[in-house]
């Protein structure tokens, strides 16, 4: 039950920290969301960590691979983003 | 140890929220996004000291995949992220269902919640991954973009929502038996066979909600499969990005005045407006646009997704900036829905060095449009179409526009009289201000700077 509270809770919250946020910004939040889903590389090591037999050792650890794919290509993909926008700032 | 991971999951679902805050300002956006790639390096190492697990190949598996992300990630051109953020993000579905499957697998015993959201963690990460590939491929213009459409199609995928749930259900109640698995096969199968219709529908022009909604969807499948793991930080961390996701597509939306369900369901750009426009189409070449440039004191540069196309934000930025040099006025119009996903002009401008006080919104440009003289509106067509004011029989009835026709003169540049990806047709290279300027939009607007430098010496 504390878990589905969690859930809602969770919920209200991403509602609340997105709104008004400038356009510009629309796309590295997008991304660097995108990255944070990834989080399911801590459900991928738990899977595979367990290793009771081959199968799932090798599901799980190709859930690792796609997971941290997904971790680290966007969070660099969103740095190299809003690098872009400092950088531009800097200059003015 | 317990104790001591729950304490870090803690702390990175803090930098989660924290870093999703920062990323919402112009300021602090990119110490939100390192926050919060701290906060999921805290996460995993928390996760390593969990007991008892085989760690070489967890290593193998992170190795890997870092690698593949890194050079993925740096290799990207900017005009590529659309594409990318598609893929990263249908890997993410697909590591859900992967999760899913191997719980699945293993014989754990799963019961009442876990087992159903082992189901939901297959059927929402099976959505993510195929249709995710699919918009990739539209993106990528591996796959034509424009929405396809056969008869049918809404029983269909209503027919194949009900036989996957089903699948579910019966995977679920029948045990331990083979029919069991069987329908646990068939119910992956569904899912992913359902990503693709949902996608298969939608064309290029509402690529931005699509990208955004599977985005959420992809947070939302993490979330399931915390509750198969019943494991607090991912039923956190997915449920944050599913909910911001759904806050970011319901703006999409908005900013193209469309309800979600017309956008999923409406197969976008069939239905044809009532009035064809009809009339004379004025062109010009690059000389006649330099003369009328260059007399300007206001220029509003509209870019669109055919600006990407062409590679030609240097070249724009390069004529705004000699423009300015000269006196004259230079801004950017920025439309919410401009290109294939959110701010995707932002980013592109932002590449080519565009100062941000250049790049106005919407609103403010149309509420002074009556000012400029020159409306240069590249690549782009839907966001300009004013049929979206005029023509209550239009598919893009309502939307927001930016109103070029409103300018003194708007120079269009095009490569042809094509339709948009909205696939209708636009009265504004009819009006009798408009001025067609065909050709590659990258190419012409070089040729302009040619003779503007000529004519200096």
């Amino acid at each position: 039950m504390d878990l589905l509270l969690i859930l809602i809770l969770a919920g209200f919250l991403g509602f609340e920290l997105i709104s008004r946020v400038p356009s510009q910004l629309h796309t590295p939040l997008m991304s660097g969301a995108n990255a944070i889903s990834g989080i399911t590389v801590v459900g991928a090591i738990l899977a595979s960590g367990a290793g009771e037999n081959t199968l799932t050792v090798i599901l799980g650890t190709a859930a690792i691979i796609f997971a941290t794919l997904n971790v680290v290509g966007g969070y660099l993909v969103t740095d190299r983003m809003l690098r872009m926008f400092t950088k531009k700032k800097q200059e003015k | 140890m317990q104790e001591t991971q729950q304490f870090l999951y803690i702390l990175a679902a803090v930098a989660f929220i924290l870093g999703i805050r920062l990323l919402g300002r112009p300021q602090s956006a990119r110490w939100g996004n390192l926050l919060s790639a701290a906060g999921m390096l805290v996460a995993v190492v928390a996760t390593l000291f969990s007991a008892g697990l085989a760690l070489h190949w967890i290593f193998i598996g992170l190795l890997v995949g870092s690698a593949l992300g890194a050079v993925m990630a740096l290799r990207v051109a900017m005009t590529g992220m659309p594409e990318m953020v598609a893929l990263l993000n249908g890997f993410g579905g697909l590591a859900s269902l992967l999760v899913a499957c191997a719980e699945v697998l293993r014989g754990a015993l799963l019961t009442g919640i876990s087992a159903s959201s082992a189901a939901i963690s297959v059927l929402i990460g099976g959505i993510t991954f195929s249709g995710s590939l699919l918009a990739w491929g539209k993106l990528a213009e591996k796959l034509p973009g424009r929405p396809l459409l056969f008869r049918g199609q809404k029983p269909l995928n209503l027919a194949l929502l009900v036989s996957t749930l089903t699948s579910g259900i019966l995977w679920q109640s029948l045990g331990e038996t083979a029919w069991a698995h069987n329908c646990f096969f068939l119910l992956i199968a569904l899912s992913l066979l359902l990503g693709i219709l949902f996608v298969l529908p939608i064309g290029g022009g509402d690529m931005p909600v699509v990208i955004s909604l599977l985005n959420s969807l992809s947070g939302l499948a993490a979330c399931a499969v915390g509750f198969v793991l019943m494991n607090r930080m991912l039923i956190v961390a997915g449920c944050l990005v599913g909910a911001s996701g759904l806050i970011l597509t319901e703006m999409m939306c908005k900013s193209m005045n469309r309800s979600l369900s017309s956008v999923l369901w409406g197969g976008f750009g069939a239905a044809q407006g009532t009035i064809t426009p009809g009339g004379e189409v004025h062109s010009l070449n690059c000389e006649e646009a330099y003369y009328l440039l260059e007399a300007a004191a206001e220029v509003l540069i509209v870019p669109g997704y055919g600006m990407a196309v062409a590679q030609a934000q240097h070249a724009v930025q390069e004529l705004a900036q000699l423009l300015s040099e000269r006196g004259t006025t230079v801004n950017y119009a920025i439309h919410p829905v401009a290109g294939r996903m959110p701010g995707h002009m932002n980013v592109l401008l932002a590449e080519a060095h565009v100062p941000y006080e250049q790049l106005i919104e919407m609103e403010t440009a149309n509420r002074s449009m009556e000012r400029v003289d020159i409306c240069l509106v590249i690549g782009a067509n839907d966001i300009v179409n004013p049929a979206a004011l005029e023509d209550p029989g239009s598919a893009i009835y309502g939307m927001p526009i930016i109103e070029a026709q409103r300018a003194r003169t708007a120079i269009v540049l095009k490569r042809s009289m094509g339709k948009g990806f909205a696939g209708i047709d636009n009265p504004l290279f009819f009006k009798t201000n408009a001025r067609m300027l065909f050709g590659d939009a990258k190419a012409s607007l070089q040729n302009i700077l040619r003779i503007f430098k000529e004519s200096e010496i």
